[in-house]
């Protein structure tokens, strides 16, 4: 009697069960689907902003290099004050040469790259015997006209809207149906360090800054973190203080980066007045912001090895340093260096304390050195996205790309190291 | 097995190459440093000032034989801050400035060893209200702008005191505007935009009601609480320091104003139009002579200590103080910069070459 009671009652509330599974899986599809929606829309709207700016536009132009305009080409330092400007000005106005009043000589100049002229210099540069000669050089063009054949500028606006007058336009269909002007691929943007030109500016000197950046933190973060996490889980005792010195660790590790910076500011700057925007600075506030993940995920991979590894090392006679540098670190090792992959992940795409010791500031020569003046990849992106020019619409997202593509390599290595090497018992 | 010998060696030469490293990185610090010369040119300040400042750098370390000088986006005040904490290669050369420097700065620039500053004013920038080419231009005074903007404004009875903005469209303030929802884009309070604009339109508005007007000599306080502070109710948008940002929102949505400098006005033209204030419309050419109103003059603060120190210093000033880069076809006018009248910029040139000392007591 009871049991038949028992089944009734179970099978009434059956359906409402089921239902509330069923109800529960669908949340969990439209919580990822969302995301994944999200995911798709940044990654859609940055491709879609950004890939023209892997190419851009250039104008040929047949540049005869004039000794007399020249002047002196004797040696490198003559050469670097040589008046190149006038050649390329020259060679534009030999293919208009219906174009003779002062402003529209200008109008007409203002097509090509005010970058244009040290094009040709490093042409000279590399090849002194071109003097006397007459070349054909391909020179990147304004900004303007990349946006116009990019379609960034609508050539049915009214005159006075265009950054491009009426003229420029109908020069820029005369280069186009000459085969003068095309778009190639941007080598300059990987090349070069920044600049206020759109059309001249770069990312290399962004990437070098990074990279220094990025030498410093590891070197220092991933030993320093390894070591602290092998004393913690390893050696020291048990008590009081390494109860608090673990709470702070974990606390270190939710801080906002900012106040990495303000303590950079006031330690590493004003206190060992080391100098100002420099990859080595940022590079030790970037390591005192990664450390807490390294040691927190050190420990984790420390603790993951089973005790019968470290109770089968010491029973067969082996001290406990030996026990720890022979078995256990090599098995914790792999989870050790994800950890430290994703921290660095983490700092490079990191801004706010670069903010604070001066890393997010104009710099035109590409870093050689940990104590050049530097910016970093994310930096690069702020900067640019707050330049009033349309050019560097595209550059910005370009540049988010690639720290993009960064970030998915160090975290697909850390994906492949963990795959490869990892151990489960 | 070989993957475990691999990683043994690894993490034991990892382990003391980084212990000496970081042993040798402190010491290298700590006296290497220290004392070691610059040799490029450090600028910090302003963001207004930055575009400007930074396409003269760039030509200088092209064509001058010097290395880049390097600008930092700081902000004025902070920019002074750095610029003013002493002689040395570890500070700024260069302090840009989208207003005066205050007197309070200079006072503080002395007590550190900083006593002889040049000032040099490079050119005016335009601060301009626009919107979107999609809807109709709007012709708008300062006084109305204050009445769009304030968090609390004169009672609309008429009697002498403040009240909550009650105003949600532009019709509420004038008959003659348009029965369109305020909506206006701007800058945080931590910008230098932000502080001009509430000094050329919020206190120039404000004063137009006389009873304010006699507050500013009376109660100062009650005064800058009337015309500083911003309403908070939705319909000023604080839109971060991005302009750019700004832009592309006025271009979605067409009934949305937006407050930025005049270079974004320049570069967008095809998207959005400025707003006439008080008739005038804001262009190159009403800015330059001083029609539109709402302008502010652009400066720069040089440490003289440092010139001949660092190398370049004068020819940065040189090329700075040209006509090819601040003239009135300079390659600074391309990037938005409105020159200054012929005779300032003598003026100013010749503070350049003599390297003219400012003294606190002018601010």
């Amino acid at each position: 009697m009871s049991e038949t009671s028992n089944i009734d009652i179970v099978k009434k509330g059956l359906g409402k069960r089921y239902r509330a599974e069923k109800r529960f899986r669908i949340y969990g599809i439209c919580a990822i689907a969302s995301s994944l929606i999200f995911l798709a829309f940044l990654f859609i709207s940055i491709g879609s902003n950004g890939y023209t700016a892997f190419q851009q536009t250039f104008i040929r132009l047949t540049v005869h290099f004039d000794p007399e305009i020249l002047g002196d080409t004797t040696n490198r330092e003559s050469i670097a004050s040589a008046n190149f400007p006038s050649i390329v000005k020259q060679s534009l106005s030999m293919m208009f040469p219906e174009v003779t009043s002062r402003s529209d000589k200008r109008l007409l100049n203002a097509l090509i790259s005010s970058g244009a002229s040290y094009n040709v210099r490093d042409i000279v540069i590399e090849n002194p015997n071109c003097i006397g000669k007459t070349m054909q050089v391909w020179v990147p063009a304004d900004d303007d006209v990349d946006m116009l054949i990019k379609g960034h500028i609508n050539r049915e606006a009214q005159e006075g809207e265009r950054r491009l007058n009426d003229k420029q336009l109908g020069w820029i269909e005369q280069l186009e149906k000459d085969g003068n002007l095309k778009k190639r691929f941007n080598m300059t943007f990987f090349t070069a360090g920044d600049s206020r030109e759109p059309e001249l500016a770069g990312i290399w000197g962004a990437v070098s800054g990074s990279f220094f950046t990025m030498i410093v933190t590891l070197v220092l973060s991933f030993p320093i973190g390894v070591a602290a996490a092998i004393y913690l889980e390893e050696f020291a005792k048990k008590n009081r203080w390494t109860d608090i010195i673990e709470v702070n660790i974990n606390n270190l590790a939710a801080v906002p980066s900012i106040v990495f910076g303000l303590l950079g500011l006031a330690v590493f700057l004003n206190f060992f007045g080391m100098p100002r925007s420099a990859p080595l600075v940022g590079g030790l506030v970037m390591t005192l912001m990664t450390l807490p993940v390294i040691i927190i995920a050190s420990r984790a991979a420390l603790k993951s090895v089973p005790p019968s590894i470290r109770e089968a090392a010491l029973g067969v006679g082996a001290s406990q340093v030996q026990m720890v540098f022979h078995h256990v670190l090599p098995l914790a090792l792999p989870g050790m260096l994800t950890g430290a992959i994703i921290g660095m992940a983490r700092a490079l795409g990191e801004t706010a304390p670069l903010l604070m010791i001066g890393m997010v500031a104009f710099i035109v020569d590409i870093p050689s050195g940990f104590t050049d003046p530097s910016t970093a990849l994310p930096v690069q992106i702020f900067l640019w996205a707050d330049s009033p020019e349309r050019g560097f619409l595209e550059k910005t997202s370009a540049a988010i790309m690639v720290l993009l593509t960064f970030l998915i390599a160090m975290n697909a290595l850390a994906v492949i190291l963990r795959k490869k090497f990892e151990k489960r018992w | 097995m070989k993957g475990k010998m691999f990683f043994k060696s690894l993490s034991i030469t990892g382990l003391s190459v980084a212990a000496a490293l970081t042993i040798g990185s402190l010491a290298f610090n700590s006296n290497a440093l220290a004392g070691s010369a610059r040799d490029y040119i450090s600028v910090v300040g302003s963001s207004t000032v930055y575009p400007f400042s930074t396409v003269v750098a760039e030509q200088f370390g092209k064509t001058a034989g010097f290395k880049t000088p390097k600008i930092e986006s700081t902000g004025t005040g902070g920019g002074m801050k750095l610029f003013c904490s002493g002689v040395g290669v570890q500070h700024p050369d260069i302090a840009n400035a989208s207003r005066r420097m205050k007197k309070s700065e200079c006072e503080m620039c002395d007590k550190n060893g900083v006593t002889d500053i040049l000032e040099v004013k490079i050119g005016y920038d335009g601060i301009v209200l626009a919107n979107s080419k999609k809807s109709a231009p709007m012709n708008i005074t300062r006084k109305e702008l204050f009445l769009a903007l304030a968090a609390s404004v004169p009672e609309p009875g008429g009697a002498e005191s403040v009240v909550p903005n009650p105003y949600k469209t532009w019709k509420d303030i004038n008959p003659a505007l348009p029965a369109v929802k305020i909506e206006i884009l701007g800058p945080p309070p931590t910008s230098g935009t932000r502080d001009a604009f509430v000094e050329l339109v919020m206190e120039t508005g404000g004063s137009q009601f006389p009873w304010i007007k006699a507050l500013e000599k009376s109660d100062k306080d009650k005064f800058k609480s009337i015309c500083h502070t911003i309403r908070e109710d939705g319909a000023y948008i604080e839109a971060g320091e991005n302009d750019n940002l700004i832009v592309q929102k006025l271009d979605a949505n067409p009934n949305a104003f937006g407050i930025f400098g005049f270079s974004f006005l320049d570069q967008n033209g095809d998207k959005i139009q400025g707003t006439p204030v008080e008739g005038i419309v804001p262009t190159f050419e009403a800015i330059a002579d001083g029609k539109y109103s709402v302008s502010r003059p652009l400066y720069f603060y040089v440490k003289k200590a440092h010139v001949g120190v660092i190398p370049g210093m004068k020819e940065f000033l040189k090329e700075f103080s040209s006509d090819k880069a601040w003239g009135n076809d300079g390659y600074l006018s391309e990037k938005g910069l409105i020159p200054m009248p012929d005779d300032e910029k003598k003026a100013f040139n010749t503070d350049v070459q003599t390297l003219k000392s400012l003294s606190c007591g002018d601010l």
